[in-house]
Parts: structure tokens; C-alpha cells; sequence
């Protein structure tokens, strides 16, 4: 029981950033059809800028400490919101006419130029985060169940972010705008909806919350190279697709239920065989639901 | 000065002029009914008025504004909104939902004050809900305001369709054939509807195929046949026509060039 609990635990921390990455993939699918393959690698730019922001925090001689993750975060999230939405105007919205393929085309060229970005300024070897941006020290919660004070206000901030993103998608003028024009852009814009600032809002909401993930991933984790945006970037894809694709909420629950298979599978059986474990259930589970747990008509929008 | 302005409009798509030299004035607080037989590009100076399509010519003047060449939600902006043929809710938002969406672009905050819940977002924000709350008890849809549009019955959507194009706030209000599909009752409320959207103020351009509506319910008639207008006058003038008699019974269906656009 005690290894269950503590599975499940440490599966949904990581779910809760499959989750907010995961959002990013299934916001700009929900309102252009398109998948964003470079959504994976601004995800790993949000692991480098959070490096290089504390990095540049020891150097200035700034008060250390994790109370300088705040700034950093901030910073992060607003920096890649700003290159999310410079990549939709370079690499999206001049071929948004030209059929589906062209965009895909696109899309995993600046996937591969944000990646030889990050190895050729960064290098290509692995970066480790500062120990003093982390709060040490783990909570007995029951029994032999430890969690990690990191771990935890990863979680919160996570869940915070999501609740944020789910709230202004479903009780603000511009959320219903935006839900709108994901069902139908044409009656959006004969109704006064300028679906371009739409587009454009959802390239910057996605990256910054993709930022922000990146950030708390290479935390907990401690190292990470270029290569993150497709690992880890990957998984959060098929949690994306798992949940249904286009659906918010889905993000959020395929995310979360990724993580603990994942997590579950290697805590019960071997960490090794993890990937595989969580793989193949799956795949059963899109055999028994093929449009994702709360996706519906993929057949259509596909 | 007419409210809306159309003069020399032509549209041809490949080789079929759908829509040729067509002229057409509506005052301010008209309304002005459109028909013709089917495939004679009625949908199509919709479509070119709203800005779906660029008119090949001509010109389209909204209180004196150009249109040609606007985005269409600028022109809806502007002040022109519309209805369909087919019905195009938003399907699975809500009907308040619906509506709400078609209140946001006389919205003004913008997405951080969104965010941060400024007192004047959120002031604007219930300004907007009350607003569609107030053309959902108009069209008598308040009962289903947290229903699924498509879960609506057919008659109830197209209500919802007209209370969202009302959330606008248009100064035109173009009817894409709004009896279609509905009973003799539904349409004889339709009517009066009409009306009293025109007695707040609103200019209303339709096209209806059911001539007791269309004739019953405009100032004016314009005929479209083959992309070109035939007649216009008062409906007692229209209906006297040989022209438009002629377009509607004198031709053998198989004569009839027959598209759709």
C-alpha cells in the first residue's frame, strides 16, 4: 500500500508537467488542426532560459536561495510566450493556407532549429541546476510515504497554472472566444472574432506554460541536455493524444495518467520496463477509445 | 445617404458569373427582402457584403465606408452581422455561450486584465453576460441558456443564431432565409420578430424563400436571376412584375442553369 501510495505520488508529479506541456500541443490543435512539433523543444528552451536566469542570479551576486526561482519563472514564462508567438507569425500563419502538410513541414523545421540553438550555444553536454534555487527536506505523509518539499510546490504551482488556464478558458469573454473559434473559425470571424489575435493568444499562453514545465522538470531532475524537448517533449505529446487531442481537460487528465502508469510500472515491476509498460496500456486504452479518454469526432477534425 | 450602398457588384467563380452588375440601396431602418429563384447568387451578395468573398467589381459602402477588401470581422465590427442558410452555431458551447461570443468584439479588456480580474474587466465582463442575457429573454431562448447549442431543436437554433447575431450590436442584421424549415406558426412569430428588431432600430436585408414572409414583412423586394437583378419596387409592385412572374414560373425546370454556390 505504502509503495502504491508513494507511486501514485511521485507518478502525478511528473503528470502535472506532461500535463501543462501537454496543454500547449492540445491548445494549438484545438484552434488550427495543427500539431506544433516545435511545442517540445520551447518546452526545453524553458529548462536552458531557467538555468541561464539562475545561473546569471549567482553571477550578479543576487540573493540565492528558492525564492529566486519566482523571477526566473516569470521571466521564463514570458520570454517563450513571446517566442511561441513569433514562430506562429515566421513558420505557421504564411503557409495557414496552404493545406495541412506544408505547417507540419514547418513545424518540425523550427523543432530542429530550436534544438541545434540550444546545442550550439549551450553545448551539447548535460547542464546541472543549482542545489540552492531547491528547498531540501521531504514530508512524511503516512507510513513510509515521503515527498519531497520540491516536489510538492512543483505539484501546487502546476496545478495552480492548469486551474488558471481552465478557468479563463471557460469563464472569460476572450476563453469563450477562443472556444469558439476552435469549433469554427469562419462563423468566429463573421461574428467580430478576430481569429488572428486568437491564434496568436494561444501561441503565447502554450510556450509559457510549456516554459514554465521545463523549468520545474530539469529542477526536479537536476540535469538535462538538448535532447529534452524530445523525450520528454514526446510523452507529453502522446499524454496530449491520450486525453483526447484539441481537449483541455483531457491534457490535463492524460498528463496525470501517464505519469502514474509510468510511475507505477516502475515502482511494481522495473524501471527498465517502464516505457513499455506504460506504452502498451496505451495503446489499449486508445484501441477501446480511439479519439482519447474526452476527445470525440478526431474522425472529423482529422 | 442609404446605409448600405452596392453598386456594379460582380462575382463570377471559374466560368459562372454568380453574381453580375448588381446595384442595391437600403435606407436606414428599412427592410429590404431579396429573392429569386434557386442558384440566382443571393447567398453570394451575402457573401460579398460580409466579406467571405472579394467582389470581382463594384462596390460595397457601409455609411459611406468602403468594405471591399475588409477582413470579416471587421465588417462585422462595423456593424453588419448575419444569419445562415444552414444553421452554423457553435456547437458545443452553451446558448449563453453562443451569444457571449458574439458580444466579444464590442469587448474592450484585453487578455491580461483577463487574467488579472481588473475591476473593469470584470465589470465588462458582467456587462457582457447581462447583455446576452437580455437577447436570450428577447428571443425567448432564457430556458435553454446553459443547454449545448446542438442539443437545441432546429426552430430554438436558428432563435439562438439571430440572438447572437443581436449580440453584435448591428446597425444591418442580414437574414440568410430564416423561415426555412419552420411551420406555419414559427414563421408568422418570425414576422413579428423581424419587426420588432427593426423597431429598435436595426436595418434588416433577407432572403426568404417563403413569399408570404418575404412579401408580408419588407418595405422593399430586389429579384436576383442568374446573378442579376430583375426588379425591385414595394411587394405589391414585385409580385405585379412579368419580369420576376416570368423567372419563377415561365421556364422549364431543366432550362434553368442550374448552381449552387
Amino acid at each position: 500500500m505504502e509503495l502504491f501510495v508513494q507511486n501514485i505520488i511521485n507518478g502525478l508529479t511528473i503528470g502535472a508537467f506532461y500535463a501543462l506541456v501537454a496543454l500547449g500541443y492540445t491548445m494549438v490543435y484545438g484552434v488550427l488542426k495543427l500539431i506544433n512539433f516545435a511545442h517540445g523543444d520551447l518546452f526545453m528552451w524553458g529548462a536552458y532560459l531557467g538555468w541561464a536566469g539562475l545561473s546569471l542570479v549567482a553571477l550578479l551576486g543576487l540573493k540565492q536561495g528558492v525564492w529566486a526561482l519566482i523571477p526566473v519563472v516569470i521571466l521564463v514564462m514570458a520570454t517563450l510566450a513571446l517566442l511561441g508567438a513569433l514562430i506562429e507569425r515566421a513558420a505557421y500563419r504564411p503557409l495557414r493556407s496552404a493545406g495541412r502538410l506544408p505547417p507540419i513541414v514547418s513545424a518540425l523545421g523550427a523543432a530542429f532549429i530550436l534544438e541545434s540553438l540550444a546545442r550550439n550555444i549551450f553545448g551539447a553536454s548535460y547542464k546541472t541546476y543549482p542545489g540552492w534555487a531547491e528547498v531540501t527536506g521531504s514530508i512524511t505523509v503516512v507510513g513510509g510515504v515521503t515527498v519531497g518539499v520540491m516536489q510538492i510546490i512543483a505539484l501546487i504551482a502546476s496545478l495552480l497554472l492548469m486551474a488558471i488556464l481552465y478557468l479563463f478558458v471557460n469563464y472569460t469573454q476572450v476563453g469563450t472566444a477562443m472556444r469558439a473559434v476552435s469549433l469554427d473559425h469562419d462563423t468566429a470571424r463573421l461574428m467580430g472574432i478576430d481569429v488572428n489575435r486568437i491564434i496568436t493568444l494561444v501561441f503565447l499562453i502554450g510556450p509559457a506554460l510549456g516554459g514554465a514545465a521545463g523549468l520545474m522538470v530539469a529542477v526536479r531532475y537536476g540535469s538535462f541536455d538538448f535532447t529534452l524537448g524530445w523525450t520528454f517533449g514526446l510523452k507529453a505529446f502522446i499524454a496530449a493524444i491520450l486525453g483526447g487531442i484539441g481537449n483541455i481537460p483531457g491534457a490535463m487528465l492524460g498528463g496525470m495518467i501517464l505519469g502514474a502508469v509510468e510511475s507505477l510500472g516502475a515502482g511494481y515491476i522495473s524501471p527498465q520496463w517502464k516505457d513499455v509498460i506504460a506504452y502498451v496500456l496505451l495503446v489499449v486504452i486508445l484501441l477501446a477509445r480511439p479519439t482519447g479518454l474526452l476527445g470525440e469526432r478526431v474522425a472529423e477534425k482529422l | 445617404m442609404p446605409l448600405l450602398q452596392v453598386s456594379g457588384l460582380t462575382k463570377s467563380f471559374g466560368g459562372l458569373m454568380a453574381v453580375h452588375n448588381v446595384d442595391l440601396a437600403i435606407e436606414t431602418g428599412q427592410i429590404m427582402g431579396m429573392i429569386g429563384p434557386n442558384g440566382a447568387g443571393k447567398t453570394t451578395v451575402f457573401n460579398l457584403i460580409t466579406g467571405i468573398y472579394r467582389p470581382d467589381r463594384g462596390q460595397i459602402r457601409f455609411d459611406g465606408r468602403n468594405l471591399v477588401g475588409l477582413a470579416p470581422h471587421v465588417i462585422a465590427e462595423a456593424g453588419i452581422a448575419r444569419t445562415f442558410q444552414t444553421i452554423r452555431l457553435f456547437p458545443n458551447l452553451t446558448v449563453l455561450e453562443n451569444v457571449m461570443a458574439g458580444r466579444h468584439c464590442r469587448s474592450r479588456a484585453g487578455v491580461v486584465a483577463a487574467l488579472l480580474r481588473s475591476p473593469r474587466q470584470r465589470a465588462e465582463e458582467a456587462d457582457i453576460r447581462r447583455q446576452a442575457e437580455q437577447q436570450l429573454r428577447f428571443m425567448n431562448i432564457w430556458h435553454f441558456r446553459n443547454e449545448l447549442a446542438k442539443n437545441l431543436p432546429y426552430g430554438d437554433q436558428r432563435r439562438v443564431e439571430v440572438a447572437r447575431a443581436l449580440a453584435t450590436a448591428p446597425r444591418l442584421l442580414i437574414l440568410d432565409e430564416p423561415a426555412a424549415g419552420l411551420n406555419e406558426q414559427e414563421s408568422a412569430a418570425l414576422m413579428a420578430l423581424i419587426r420588432q428588431i427593426r423597431e429598435m432600430g436595426i436595418t434588416i436585408f433577407l432572403i426568404e424563400h417563403d413569399m408570404k414572409v418575404v412579401m408580408g414583412v419588407s418595405d422593399r423586394v430586389v429579384v436576383l436571376d442568374n446573378g442579376s437583378k430583375i426588379a425591385e419596387g414595394t411587394p405589391a409592385e414585385v409580385q405585379a412584375n412579368p419580369q420576376v412572374i416570368e423567372a419563377y414560373l415561365g421556364r422549364e425546370d431543366e432550362e434553368r442553369i442550374s448552381y449552387h454556390v
